[in-house]
Order: C-alpha cells, then sequence, then structure tokens
C-alpha cells in the first residue's frame, strides 16, 4: 500500500524566521493525523503549505493520485493543482466565512463544487445539496437561505458539507472546532467522526484543543517554534508523553 | 488616406484631431482590437484616455469608433435601439462636429453602428461593424471582486461560478431571472459579459456577419466578436436558456417578434408596449405596418 500523502523535510520561512522546518510524515489512507501546539508554533503554516494555499521553501508533498499515483504536489501545474485541490482534496478553515460565499444560498454553495467540475443539470445538483444538507444535520427547508442566517455552527457544518460534496479522499481541517461552544462542538466532532469513518476520509487536522485529536486523531504531532518535538499515536502520546513541553501542553487542559 | 496626425490651423476642423482622438492613441486603442479580434471574448487591457463625457455615457464605445471610423463611414448610434435619446444624440452630434462624417437612422445604410444595450432588429451585414458600450466587461465580478482572481479563473478556464449564479437564480425565482447581461461562453473558451443588452439579443451575437466590438472606458478593456464566432448562452440541461421578451406585439407596427419597451401612459396604470429599436418600427409603419394603438404612416405625417 502507498501512503495517501507523503511529507518530507517540508520548510517555511517567513524572511529570516522560521514558520515550519524538518517536517516529514506519511499519511496512510483512512488515517486522521492530529497536529497540535501551541499559537505560533507553525501548525498553520504546516497545513497551509501542505494544502497547496502557500509554497514551501524546501522538501517534497507528494500525493498519490487517482490517474498518476504518487506526484510531487509543487511540482504539479497550477490547473492541475487547483482541480486537486477542488475535487479529490478538501480545505476546512477555522472561520466559516473564509471558506463560504455568503452571498450566495446554502444549496449553492455545496452546489458550487459540483458545478466546477462540471455538473449542469439543476434538478441533480440541487438533490445532491439536499442530501448532503441531511448529512450534516440541515433541514432540508433551509437549502435557499443564505450563510448569514445561520448559526456559528451550522455555517461550520453547511462548510463541511460543500466540501465533501465531491468525493474527496484527503480533507485539511484548521481548528475546526475553533468559536463554537462546547455543546455544538461535541457535535460537530461526532458528525466529523462518522463522515471520515463512513466515507474512509484521510485527514490532517491542525488544533490546540486536544479533546478534538484525542476523538478525531489517530496519530498525533505535536509541534513548537517551527518543529515536530513529539509523534505517535494518539492516545501514547496523550497519556504518556515524553517530551517536556507535551507534558506541560497535556496538563494543561483543565478537569472539570 | 487624408487624415494627418497634425492638426490644420485655419482649415473648416480646426480644432480637433479627425474623429476627436490623435493618432497614437488610435494606433493604441486599434492594436488592442486587433489582439480582441484574434482571441475572442478576451479582454484585452488598453489605455483608456479622458473623454469629453462622463464614464458611464460610453467612454469605452466612443473610444472605439472614434478608433475604427474613416471618413467614408456613415455612422449610427443607438441607444437602448433608440436612435432619439439623449445618449444616442450627443454621440452621433460629437462625432459629426469632430469627425464630419455622415450619419443615418436606418440600420440597413450605416457601416457602423455605435450601441448602448441593444443590437439592431435588423440583422448586420459583413460590411457593417457594431460597436458595444460595456460599464462593467467581467462577468464573474460580482461573484468574486478580486480582479487577480477572475483573471485568474479565465486563464484556467474555471467557470463553475458563473453557474453558481443561475443557479441562485432558479433556486430564489424559479427560473433564471437574469434577463440582461446574460452570460455567454464564445468558441467553447472565454466566458464574455455581452453588454447589458436583453437576453432576446443573445442569440444575435452568435454566428454575425459583422464584427462586433465591445468597449469599456472605465475598466479599460476591450474585448470582440470576430464575424461568424459561436457564442453559446449559458444555461442548465433542465433550465435551458431562453430569449425571452415582452409577450405582446408592438402597439405601433404590430411585430409580435422585435423586443418591445413598456412605456407607461397614465396613472391609472395604463401602458403599451412599443419596439425598442426605432428604426425598424419606423420601417415597418412606413411599409404599411399598423399597430393596435398605431395610427396609418401617412397620417402621422412622418
Amino acid at each position: 500500500m502507498t501512503p495517501l500523502l507523503q511529507v518530507r523535510d517540508v520548510a517555511k520561512f517567513y524572511g529570516g524566521r522560521r514558520g515550519c522546518e524538518d517536517v516529514s510524515f506519511d499519511l496512510w489512507p483512512g488515517e486522521v493525523m492530529g497536529i497540535v501546539g501551541e499559537s505560533g508554533s507553525g501548525k498553520s503554516t504546516l497545513l497551509a503549505s501542505l494544502s497547496g494555499q502557500m509554497a514551501p521553501d524546501r522538501g517534497a508533498v507528494i500525493y498519490d493520485t487517482r490517474d498518476r499515483g504518487p506526484v510531487d504536489v509543487r511540482a504539479m501545474s497550477e490547473p492541475e493543482r487547483r482541480m486537486l485541490m477542488r475535487t479529490d482534496w478538501a480545505l476546512v478553515h477555522q472561520n466559516p466565512r473564509d471558506g463560504l460565499r455568503m452571498g450566495v444560498s446554502a444549496g449553492g454553495n455545496v452546489g458550487e463544487r459540483l458545478m466546477a467540475v462540471g455538473a449542469r443539470h439543476y434538478g441533480d445538483i440541487r438533490a445532491r445539496a439536499v442530501d448532503w444538507l441531511g448529512r450534516v444535520e440541515i433541514a432540508a427547508d433551509r437549502v435557499d437561505d443564505r450563510p448569514t442566517a445561520f448559526s456559528g455552527g451550522m455555517q461550520q457544518r453547511l462548510q463541511i458539507a460543500r466540501n465533501l460534496v465531491t468525493g474527496p479522499r484527503l480533507v485539511f481541517m484548521d481548528e475546526p472546532t475553533g468559536g463554537l461552544d462546547v455543546s455544538v462542538q461535541a457535535r460537530l466532532l461526532d458528525l466529523l467522526r462518522g463522515l471520515v469513518r463512513e466515507m474512509g476520509l484521510s485527514a490532517v487536522i491542525v488544533t490546540h484543543d486536544l479533546a478534538v485529536v484525542r476523538l478525531l486523531a489517530d496519530r498525533l504531532m505535536v509541534m513548537k517554534e517551527g518543529r515536530v518535538i513529539e509523534a505517535g499515536l494518539t492516545d501514547q502520546v496523550l497519556d504518556d508523553p515524553q517530551h517536556g513541553y507535551t507534558q506541560l501542553l497535556v496538563s494543561s487542559v483543565l478537569q472539570v | 488616406m487624408s487624415i494627418s496626425g497634425k492638426m490644420k490651423p485655419g482649415a473648416g476642423m480646426t480644432e480637433y484631431n479627425f474623429a476627436y482622438l490623435d493618432e497614437q492613441t488610435k494606433r493604441m486603442i486599434r492594436r488592442a482590437i486587433l489582439k480582441a479580434l484574434a482571441i475572442p471574448g478576451y479582454q484585452v487591457p488598453f489605455a483608456s484616455r479622458e473623454m469629453p463625457m462622463p464614464y458611464g455615457w460610453g467612454t469605452g464605445g466612443v473610444q472605439v469608433t472614434a478608433a475604427c471610423l474613416v471618413p467614408e463611414d456613415r455612422l449610427k448610434v443607438i441607444d437602448q435601439g433608440a436612435d432619439d435619446t439623449t445618449n444616442a444624440v450627443s454621440i452621433r452630434k460629437f462625432f459629426e462636429k469632430t469627425a464630419g462624417v455622415a450619419t443615418t437612422e436606418e440600420t440597413a445604410r450605416a457601416s457602423l453602428i455605435q450601441t448602448r444595450h441593444r443590437i439592431p432588429e435588423t440583422p448586420l451585414t459583413g460590411d457593417q461593424v457594431l460597436v458595444y458600450q460595456v460599464p462593467i466587461p467581467e462577468p464573474l465580478r460580482f461573484l468574486e471582486p478580486r480582479e487577480t482572481e477572475t483573471r485568474k479563473m479565465h486563464s484556467l478556464e474555471e467557470y463553475g461560478l458563473m453557474h453558481v449564479k443561475l443557479y441562485e437564480d432558479i433556486s430564489r425565482h424559479g427560473a433564471i431571472s437574469t434577463a440582461y447581461a446574460y452570460p455567454v461562453k464564445v468558441e467553447g473558451r472565454y466566458v464574455m459579459d455581452p453588454s447589458p443588452i436583453p437576453k432576446f439579443d443573445n442569440p444575435k451575437l452568435s454566428d454575425c456577419p459583422a464584427i462586433q466590438l465591445f468597449g469599456a472606458g472605465r475598466e479599460q478593456r476591450i474585448y470582440a466578436l470576430p464575424p461568424y464566432t459561436k457564442v453559446v448562452s449559458l444555461d442548465f440541461e433542465d433550465h435551458p436558456f431562453e430569449a425571452s421578451k415582452a409577450d405582446q406585439d408592438c402597439a405601433l407596427c404590430g411585430s409580435a417578434t422585435s423586443y418591445l419597451d413598456e412605456v407607461i401612459v397614465d396613472d391609472a396604470g395604463g401602458r403599451m408596449f412599443v419596439c425598442s429599436d426605432t428604426d425598424y418600427c419606423r420601417a415597418r409603419r412606413a411599409a404599411g405596418h399598423v399597430g393596435a394603438q398605431g395610427v396609418p404612416h401617412e397620417e402621422a405625417g412622418a
């Protein structure tokens, strides 16, 4: 079996300042990788470098494409990369406003990816949009409402539906539960876990919330100052942290 | 050709070069036009000049017309199909004064037609040029505000977003309600804004023997359709494009096939529908056609 995503020695610098450096890992089909760390530790830089939003300064991001096998994403032509980003990949932003078109109805938001890959039958597009809204627990009668009329949690679920409608294989999530209250967070996590398992998705999830990775991630990387300081199975890292910083991180979580 | 870049003091037309613009500017605009014709539907940037009229009054169209005019031309200017509205009259006078070319109101006799928001009803021929005034040349503008992004979308042919707009129309109104500036795809490549012509006119864009030039002055873009270019209006398989018009006949000439303007005639809700193309309507009445509220041509004294 080939890994879905092979990350080799990725580095990104902002001038002389390090964004992230020496990051290497393999992501296998159906696996969820969590990346945790404090603010400014380079998690988001890493995610942007992997997901094609930013070009890394060094290293390789090799994706196992459906038709051509493993290809370095950096060596792809731009049309190819953008095509990949709207079919096989999905990107869930922390702020749903970054990932949604706020002036377009929920159905249009979900349908956009379908239309971008050539769907031209209104009835079919709408049926799939309604189906996906159902899967993320948004009532079918909200299909013509704009996201501005939705609560934060609904907006986030709409963003997930919009991303998953083309049946991607790899999802990048940047703080998917940020800014949501705990009960909404719990439902969203439950939903995400269900979708990831059901669709056999691979995912890279960046978060500062250890509860999120505990629930979703199979493996975990802990970052500090742009470097990976500890990596391993989620339960192993969280229950038996080896690095001093990971111990601090785990012990900082409030027990209720 | 007798046109010179220099002004001729003492001659009849001393204040301006022929057709107002200097020859260097015309040359620059012609180069943009040639490029636009070579890449149908592609928006070519050009260094739009200040014109002696406000933006939105057809500065783009006027510059394209000025660059195309030769002294032998016969010019027709229409605004919403009419020859006698402010915009049409002032631009026609402008070129009468600055170029001294002959003008006409008859579509068939004109060699160059500048238009705002309509394509004449009379079919155009191969020796005519149609110049459109364009307010917003970018069809994706109201969906994607970033110019860098829309350029990239054009270059990579990412036009899914255009269908999102049509999707929104159907989901909100049950049908594609976009009635003017209806987006088209040119030769299977570029998506183009046909300027705010009613979608009734969209089929006339395709396979037209005349050269069609589009000038946007404020946005500094020129694009073009060479003769016999294939132009397709975007639609959905289950909601096909429909060239719609008011479901009436012209009250003056009785035409059932021309595009109609709705005119409010009193304060009691009275209205009449008349051809928006005044030349077409006049010609029909002269040929003896009379609509429901019209009077025979001779009695009208025209």
